[in-house]
């Protein structure tokens, strides 16, 4: 029997389990994601502090996190973390290397987010006495973060295309049930374009949602 | 481990990085092409144009460069094109890469004032010889940091030709480590040797940023 050229049966029989592997990989995005935004602050509070050394040091890893590739750091992660002596599951480690990974890029974000708050701002909370944490956690933060949530929004896009990666280290994400079923029948063709087309359709409904964002904060703030 | 064993690992790594930087500079000149030719598509007159780069622009920034990888790898053959893995690894690098950059070509041509074209018209160019002789080469001075940022991103992706078999440098890695189990240093050598090469990348866009700035008189930031 000749086999059409795109075989729409086929890509409707492999839909369910490509549905299956969706949920893990919008598990890894959103974790990886809470993730990638609590460290990028924390190392923002670092490059911050008073502490050249500390700051020195900081900047230095977020520059290397970023500058080197997230599939060799799932790599490092999946492999070297057993060594050490801590066994973790293949998606909690994927998730740790993406929320590391793209902290790198979240801290950037908030700096240029906290750099936007009036100077002012600072000084008149310590002519005011507050302390430290409160200033960050009451005055600076619900500043900054209201205008850099776009940009948050597109790294969380960023990062959802990214979860295909994850398949290197065997967590059983959307793109690695495709090349699963493909192996099985022999026939690439339709599962990697039918797992194409979903992250497409998700990313344009995403990207309408990071530009309703926009209109939300950015017009309001600026 | 021991020093004849880093001396080892030197072989294979050095030409693994030889593949990396083959993909990432081949992968970079069709990155940039696509950026313009797309960049200016978008604002094209001819609605056909115009369509065609933005379908292009969506589906390579919509979906994952290594599903693309993979379809042109995996997939393209079914309907009759096969690619060698640095073909497909090209290929995919610089079409991904031209998807973003596509926006950085419009947006730093945008930013261009306005009065430039009102002027060149008034004097008589033709619209082509705006483009070319005052648009863009004003155009090129702002594009340049995040062409910078792109030619990162491209290094960093060229790891995902490991996956379709390309021997480069992630690849090499992964290898020597089933060979000889030294994983810690092997891929400590490696991510130390990405994080220089992308240094070297954005300390040379830099100074040509300054350069550029200087030569037309203007004071680099």
């Amino acid at each position: 029997m000749k086999q059409p050229l795109f075989d729409w049966q086929y890509a409707k029989d492999v839909m369910p389990r490509l549905l299956t592997g969706l949920t893990v990989t919008i598990e890894a995005t959103v974790l990886g994601m809470l993730l990638a935004l609590a460290l990028g602050l924390f190392w923002t509070i670092c490059r911050r502090s008073p502490n050249r050394f500390l700051a020195g040091v900081v900047h230095w890893i977020v520059e290397f996190v970023r500058s080197t590739p997230l599939l060799l750091q799932l790599y490092f992660f999946f492999y070297v973390l057993p060594a050490a002596g801590i066994v973790l599951s293949p998606l909690l480690t994927g998730l740790l290397a993406l929320g590391l990974h793209y902290s790198s890029y979240t801290t950037e974000v908030y700096r240029a987010g906290i750099d936007a708050v009036p100077k002012g701002q600072w000084d008149a909370s310590t002519a005011l006495g507050f302390s430290k944490s409160y200033v960050w956690k009451s005055i600076i933060l619900p500043q900054a973060i209201p205008r850099v949530l776009p940009v948050l929004g597109n790294y969380f896009i960023a990062m959802f295309k990214d979860t295909p990666l994850l398949s290197a280290i065997t967590v059983m994400e959307m793109f690695e049930q495709a090349r699963l079923v493909g192996a099985e029948q022999f026939r690439y063709l339709e599962p990697f374009t039918m797992v194409g087309i979903i992250f497409l359709i998700l990313s344009l409904i995403a990207s309408q949602m990071v530009i309703a964002l926009e209109k939300r904060y950015v017009v309001r703030h600026s | 481990m021991t020093y004849t064993q880093l001396l080892q690992f030197a072989g294979p790594l050095l030409e693994g990085l030889r593949i990396t930087l083959r993909l990432t500079v081949a992968g970079a000149v069709l990155g940039i092409i696509c950026s313009v030719l797309a960049g200016l598509g978008r604002k094209s007159t001819f609605v056909p144009i115009r369509w065609i780069a933005s379908i292009y622009i969506e589906v390579f920034r919509g979906t994952s460069a290594l599903i693309q990888l993979f379809w042109f790898y995996f997939a393209l053959p079914l309907l009759g094109i096969n690619l060698s893995a640095l073909m497909a690894g090209v290929l995919v690098l610089g079409l991904n890469m031209g998807a973003y950059g596509a926006e950085v070509v419009r947006s730093s041509i945008a930013a261009v004032p306005k009065g430039q074209e009102e002027a060149a018209t008034a004097l008589g160019f033709s619209r082509m010889q705006t483009l070319w002789r005052i648009i863009i080469p004003q155009a090129i001075l702002p594009s340049l940091p995040p062409f910078g940022n792109l030619l990162i991103e491209l290094l960093k992706n060229s790891a995902l030709a490991s996956l379709i078999t390309l021997s480069e440098l992630t690849f090499s890695a992964q290898t020597l480590r089933t060979d000889t189990l030294e994983t810690v240093p092997i891929f400590t050598i490696v991510l130390i040797i990405y994080f220089v090469v992308a240094q070297i990348i954005a300390f040379g866009v830099r100074s040509l940023e300054h350069k550029l700035a200087q030569s037309r008189g203007e004071v680099a930031a």
